[in-house]
């Protein structure tokens, strides 16, 4: 089979090349799908930027709708999108080779073996067959289907075709990585495996990451980023770190020698205090800094073994973000 | 790299032109069509007449072989007729052929859901329908137009110019009648298993749209006093166009041109078929 001669690129396009770090992964720009009467996705505005982002939200959200439209796979009906820099409307084909994509359903050819099947892929990508059947080796490899490689894909447990998914989505090398629920179905070892896998891909910095998941602790486990979606709106979007740093309002103390006295003191100052045994959990009041209490817990020879900012959990940003 | 490294990398090497990517549909389908030894006979036995006319055309130039043996020499004469046998034969075995491997072709990739495979990649549904189409047309073409043609090749070398100038038209005609039935062929089988995603259940009803086609349209025909019934029936639209085709004398409750309408307009539901099937996610308005 012929062969492009510049390297890493289909369709006479350099489609492999490293989009420039400023280049948000993917930016909606007002974009609305409709199906019939129904608004799926509504005027959605957001830059997405980072390593790895979750969709989050709840069930029938949108999250499979805006994956499926930014593949191309669905016409917007408003607005646009770029993913990596490329116009959803006009340069699908360019987004569609850049893109590694793990569907949330079934999807295998049950006759094929895995290591002819992801081979396949990835000569659909545009390797050539002899790189695609190294890379279909190596990806098979890569996510632990390397001794179940030759058999076929219908005699796979539903955690080996999960595999055999991400398998053929990282095969060709794309520079995003796609995983709509890719731990759906999995047992909790095969979902620390999967969970695992996906952090070693992202930290391997080589690709970006949009995971799809309705299962949070799925996205907190491997995102940096998170775009919760709710009825087809934005609903809340941030860097999940800065989110927790940003919430440094709520304490937690280890205190030796306290009384009574410590907790009506720091009350006063209009903080709500819940105590158990010799832990004081508390909310500071606003204009309330931490030397106030270490100054209060001095003048009562109260000394604080462990204070710890109580870092906001996802289901705390989501609860919050799914607030009417 | 070697195999023994589980990480994830990244791949810099070159790619292939966009064009060539339904050819790799094409080299997958095929071979998975030949594994099974039933399909594979199957494709054997479709070269038995082939081979018959053949030999026939060898014996119709050696009469005298002919008289040795006691037969009637006037029987084989090689004419319209003689290739218009031979595209019935070859067609109905066509039929039979795209009946058990026609429906293997896009059923197992929409019962398990990998259209969305295909299409997230740089690949068309187009060049999906062509690459999967391009297996069934190659298959058929070796058993139709092909064969018939180098029978065409043969009688001429040995009739000489003169009879090839004058049955110059029936080469168009077996080209023509040829890709026409394996239009209808391809693209009823590739409709049909996206529509129902089910291998047997596709092969069966091609067989039944094709038989029971002709009996529906005899009933329409008996009940109405009506001829228009054959519109239903696709072998005899087909048998009309070939007759047309071949110049052949007989009958035909139709035109032609209605004929080809016709078939052409099956060709249209099908492909409408196909476009509204073949696609990563189905919309539900």
């Amino acid at each position: 089979m012929h062969t492009d001669t510049q390297s890493g690129a289909a369709d006479g396009t350099s489609e492999q090349a490293v989009a420039a770090p400023q280049t948000p992964v993917v930016e909606l720009q007002g974009l609305s799908v409709r199906f019939g009467k129904r608004e799926i996705l509504k005027n959605l505005v957001c830059s997405l930027r980072g390593r790895s982002i979750g969709l989050l939200g709840p069930n029938g959200a949108g999250k499979s709708t805006l994956i499926n439209t930014l593949l191309g796979f669905y016409k917007p009906s408003d607005g646009s999108a770029r993913v990596l820099g490329h116009d959803i409307r006009t340069e699908t084909r360019r987004i569609r080779a850049l893109v590694g994509y793990m569907p949330e359903n079934d999807a295998f050819i049950s006759k094929m073996s895995a290591v002819s099947f992801v081979q396949m892929m990835a000569e659909l990508s545009g390797l050539p067959p002899s790189a695609a059947l190294e890379r279909a080796h190596e990806a098979l490899f890569c996510v632990g289907l390397a001794e179940a490689r030759y058999r076929e894909l219908g005699t796979y447990s539903l955690g080996m075709k999960q595999l055999a998914k991400l398998a053929q989505a990282i095969a060709h090398g794309p520079r995003l990585l796609i995983l709509d629920e890719p731990t759906n179905g999995l047992d909790p070892s095969a979902r620390q495996r999967m969970i695992r896998m996906i952090r070693d891909i992202r930290d391997g910095r080589q690709l970006q990451i949009v995971l799809c998941s309705h299962l949070l602790r799925d996205v907190e486990d491997t995102c940096d980023g998170v775009l919760i979606l709710n009825q087809g709106r934005i609903a809340h979007y941030s860097n999940l770190e800065e989110e927790r740093k940003a919430n440094k309002r709520f304490l937690e103390l280890e205190l030796y020698g306290a009384n009574g006295d410590f907790t009506t003191a720091v009350e006063k100052l209009g903080c709500e205090c819940a105590t158990t045994a010799n832990r004081l959990k508390m909310i500071l009041a606003d204009g309330v800094e931490i030397r106030d209490i270490y100054r209060i817990a001095a003048e009562r020879d109260v000394r604080i073994r462990r204070l710890n900012f109580r870092r906001d959990t996802l289901e705390d940003i989501f609860l919050k973000a799914m607030e009417p | 790299m070697a195999v023994y490294r589980r990480t994830y990398t990244s791949y810099s090497g070159p790619l292939t032109p966009a064009w060539s990517r339904c050819l790799v549909l094409f080299r997958y389908s095929r071979r998975n069509l030949f594994r099974s030894k039933l399909q594979t006979a199957l494709f054997v036995l479709c070269f038995f007449y082939p081979l018959l006319c053949l030999l026939s055309i060898y014996l119709a130039h050696n009469l005298s072989f002919l008289e040795k043996l006691g037969a009637r020499t006037q029987l084989l004469s090689i004419d319209n007729k003689f290739f218009f046998y031979f595209m019935n034969v070859q067609g109905a075995l066509g039929f039979v052929l795209t009946a058990f491997t026609g429906p293997g072709l896009i059923s197992p990739d929409m019962a398990n859901g990998a259209l969305p495979l295909y299409f997230c990649r740089p690949f068309s549904r187009a060049e999906y329908v062509f690459g999967k189409a391009s297996v069934l047309t190659i298959v058929l073409s070796q058993i139709t137009w092909i064969p018939g043609l180098i029978l065409f090749a043969v009688q001429a070398s040995l009739a000489g110019p003169g009879w090839t100038s004058d049955h110059l038209w029936i080469a168009g005609s077996l080209i023509l009648s040829s890709f026409l039935w394996i239009a209808i062929l391809s693209l009823l089988a590739m409709a049909l298993s996206a529509w129902v995603k089910w291998r047997v259940v596709a092969g069966a009803l091609l067989l039944a749209v094709l038989f029971f086609g002709a009996g529906f349209a005899q009933a329409i025909n008996a009940v109405m006093r009506t001829q228009s019934g054959h519109f239903l029936d696709i072998v005899y639209l087909m048998a009309t166009v070939w007759n047309s085709l071949f110049r052949m004398d007989s009958e035909r409750a139709m035109s032609s041109a209605a004929a080809w309408i016709a078939l052409l307009v099956y060709c249209g539901i099908c492909l409408a078929l196909l476009v509204r099937k073949v696609r990563a996610y189905e919309v539900i308005k």
